[in-house]
């Protein structure tokens, strides 16, 4: 959950960065200068002490071959890196973690858009329903997981609805069998997130204009043309930006994994961070642990230099930096 | 996780699973343990007013309240000594201490699972060596050589047991079961029964992996001589054949598919779908577990209360004919605390007094566990703990639970390489190679 929102805070970070400061009188600009300073301190030093100093701290330490006890002599250079891309273990956890980004992308957006479209429309009970899609992101990832786990146990409540609508052959062992755990893991993902990105596209469309919805109409256009000329398209920019956030909160998904299998049965269902966690403190392979950690790290960091680059930049250009109008 | 679930710790439950502590812990390896953990220690020289900081999993009753009063009993007999103590959840603990540990400032008093746990400790230079105060008090301990290194105490343990199987004596009854199996085939047979019964023989924590690793262990213990055991220890060499014989063994086991529904995601004590639940509830017939089951399965029935001694008992893990092992032997561990490097003298001291047969009689009395102290031996008084002390006194040797024994890398990879043989995706044959290239890379 904290993944997406640092992803937000990321971009927004990003975005006030990129924007050209005006040409001001120099007395005024080191007034100015003083205001950011006091401003921006407390927070910078929290994102210097808790983020970027331990991500260089991670980086040194993946060179070391490294118990977490003894001081860091044992250097091994790139070893431990080379170690991880060669386990097919890790392998392993990359894979499930590329089934989830694509399951999310596959199935959530468009369950996403078909209920923000629905839930935009006037019609009775039209709060609450939105307050049920989104209650679950409101939960904690342990909650979540616990409350999940008591459900899918065999023989409790989700075997006993099954069976009870005569679908008992449909039962399966939810989360102890290897070949169908990260299905359902998926399920409990979606109905947590779900709620996420129908805020978001709700968000989105309550900006499109009503002009424009309004000519689509006076022109002729049904409902289906509406929404697929006119709101899926200028939905764009939103839906790209949940697409970020999507690929970059199913990179670093753990919480509710943990919580539910601890990446089993069998390493069915771990990701890049059970991976390291498990090295790291289970096994007490800090410099592998931290190796691991870092090729997430360049995985996000690729994918979210990338994505700015070729994916975001018109909508944040038109939008923020230009300001044309 | 377990907290969410309202179960409580006693001291003994060295092993509770994760969930909230892991979660904590990755934020911690996410950011790669970046700042040193502030003020846990604190140390002074002898003789003036000495604080001693108590890391301990005591944090539930009736534990924790036990815990007070000795506390408090001390610092009325040494007034210049106060105890400080700083109660945690097992798992949350493991993952704080491995940071405390580095810090300049280590706590005083810190929980000790012995074995390579405690070697990494000692070879890093953490731990104070208290053989020349304490080794006295060390021979009264029962398995203390699991907290000595080259025969030197760096460890006092106040608790020690044995894991066997606890079984649900009416469900035993029902299949026709009338006295507890003795040999592999006997136990073997009646799986068949209880299953022939529609009764799950079987309950398994095999998410939790450690509660699978306990049948390897004791299949180990049966194949594999004491000297290769504590040869293997010592530089971690798996050549003999009986590393691998006792995998076939388990797989026998696995291939009688003797184990309740959904297995492989049953953890072993969060809530009554847990293997420790299903046998607390008589969903499942039995048990492989270490002698803190009780008290976790009273938290886990409807009603909170412990089971009757008519429906839970207990026996230990039956032989293997043919086993070049040690059929009598145990296999089990216990809880001990050590003193970091740099605590005060006092901490031995306090360690000795807590451990004394004194205490260790009321422990067994207030908090119903096995004291590892011979002399509280009398005070023990539950029929099932007195069949579990009563294999451990007599096994010719107990063995460390083999993940302790071997350490957090080697042993948790030995956990994994036998959670995937119960998986069905390791074969026998392949489970010592696994433990083998961890050793190797250590």
């Amino acid at each position: 959950m904290s993944s997406v929102e640092r992803a937000t805070e990321r971009r927004v970070g990003e975005r006030s960065g990129n924007r050209p400061l005006p040409p001001v009188r120099s007395g005024r600009l080191s007034r100015k200068h003083v205001e950011i300073v006091v401003l921006l301190a407390p927070a910078l030093l929290l994102y210097i002490v808790f983020v970027l100093w331990p991500v260089v701290q991670s980086a040194h330490y993946s060179v070391y071959k490294w118990n977490g006890l003894e001081p860091l002599t044992h250097f091994v250079g790139l070893d431990n890196y080379r170690e991880a891309l060669n386990d097919q273990v890790f392998r392993d956890a990359v894979g499930h973690n590329i089934f989830f980004i694509a399951a999310s992308l596959i199935f959530q957006l468009p369950l996403g858009l078909g209920l923000a479209l629905m839930l935009n429309r006037k019609m009775v009970g039209r709060s609450a329903l939105r307050l049920i899609v989104f209650a679950p992101y409101v939960l904690s990832e342990v909650t979540t997981g616990v409350a999940w786990l008591l459900m899918l146990n065999p023989d409790s409540f989700i075997d006993t609805v099954f069976r009870d609508l005569g679908m008992g052959g449909l039962v399966q062992g939810w989360i102890s069998d290897p070949e169908f755990v990260r299905y359902t893991l998926f399920v409990v993902i979606t109905w947590k997130y779900i709620g996420f990105a129908v805020l978001l596209f709700l968000a989105g469309l309550q900006g499109i204009p009503t002009e424009l919805i309004e000519a689509a109409r006076i022109d002729g256009a049904n409902g289906v043309q509406l929404t697929r000329r006119i709101m899926i398209p200028l939905l764009g920019p939103t839906i790209r930006i949940w697409i970020f956030l999507s690929v970059i909160g199913s990179l670093q998904l753990f919480d509710l994994i943990w919580v539910m299998t601890l990446g089993g049965p069998a390493g069915a269902s771990s990701t890049m961070v059970t991976y390291l966690y498990e090295r790291g403190f289970t096994r007490t392979q800090f410099g592998y642990g931290s190796a691991a950690s870092v090729i997430l790290f360049v995985c996000s960091f690729v994918f979210a230099l990338l994505y700015q680059r070729f994916v975001l930049r018109r909508d944040t250009e038109g939008a923020i930096t230009r300001r044309v109008g | 996780m377990s907290s969410a679930l309202g179960s409580t710790a006693s001291p003994q439950r060295r092993r509770l699973a994760a969930g909230v502590a892991a979660v904590a812990g990755a934020a911690l390896l996410l950011s790669a343990c970046g700042g040193s953990s502030s003020g846990t220690g604190s140390s002074s020289s002898s003789g003036g007013n000495v604080k001693l900081v108590w890391w301990h999993n005591a944090n539930q009753n009736p534990g924790l309240a036990f815990y007070k009063k000795i506390a408090d009993e001390y610092h009325a007999q040494h007034p210049n000594v106060t105890i400080e103590q700083v109660p945690l959840q097992s798992e949350q603990m493991k993952a704080k201490l491995q940071v405390a540990m580095q810090s300049p400032n280590p706590p005083d008093l810190i929980h000790q699972w012995g074995g390579g746990w405690m070697a990494d400790q000692v070879k890093a230079g953490k731990l104070m060596d208290m053989t020349a105060d304490a080794k006295d008090r060390a021979a009264e301990l029962a398995g203390n050589t699991g907290w000595q290194l080259d025969g030197k105490v760096y460890g006092l343990n106040f608790t020690l047991g044995v894991v066997g199987f606890w079984y649900r004596k009416d469900l035993f009854a029902q299949a026709g079961i009338t006295s507890t199996p003795t040999t592999l085939e006997e136990f073997l047979t009646d799986t068949g029964k209880l299953k022939a019964k529609g009764i799950d023989p079987i309950a398994v924590g095999a998410k939790d992996k450690w509660p699978t690793a306990f049948w390897y262990d004791y299949f180990v213990v049966r194949e594999c001589s004491k000297e290769t055991l504590t040869g293997a220890v010592k530089s971690p060499k798996f050549d003999d054949p009986c590393w691998t014989k006792a995998a076939t063994d388990f797989q026998k086991v696995i291939d009688a598919k003797p184990f309740s529904k959904g297995f492989l995601g049953t953890s072993a004590q969060q809530g009554a779908g847990s293997s420790a639940g299903l046998v607390a509830n008589g969903k499942a017939a039995m048990e492989l577990m270490g002698q803190w089951n009780p008290s976790v399965m009273q938290t886990l029935t409807p009603d909170q209360k412990p089971l009757s001694a008519d429906k839970l008992g207990w026996f230990g893990f039956p032989t293997v004919a043919g086993g070049t092992g040690t059929q009598d032997g145990g296999m089990g561990g216990g809880d001990g605390y050590s003193c970091s490097y740099k605590a005060p003298k006092e901490c031995v001291d306090f360690l000795k007094f807590f451990t004394s047969a004194d205490v260790q009689s009321r422990y067994a009395k207030e908090v119903g566990q096995l004291p590892a102290n011979k002399g509280a031996s009398a005070a023990v008084t539950d029929p099932n703990l007195k069949s579990v002390l009563d294999v451990r006194d007599k096994a010719s040797f107990v063995q460390l639970y083999l993940d302790v024994a071997f350490g957090q890398d080697v042993g948790n990879a030995l956990n994994d390489a036998v959670s995937l043989q119960l998986a069905g995706t390791k074969k026998a044959e392949d489970v010592v190679s696994a433990i083998q290239k961890a050793a190797a890379s250590k």
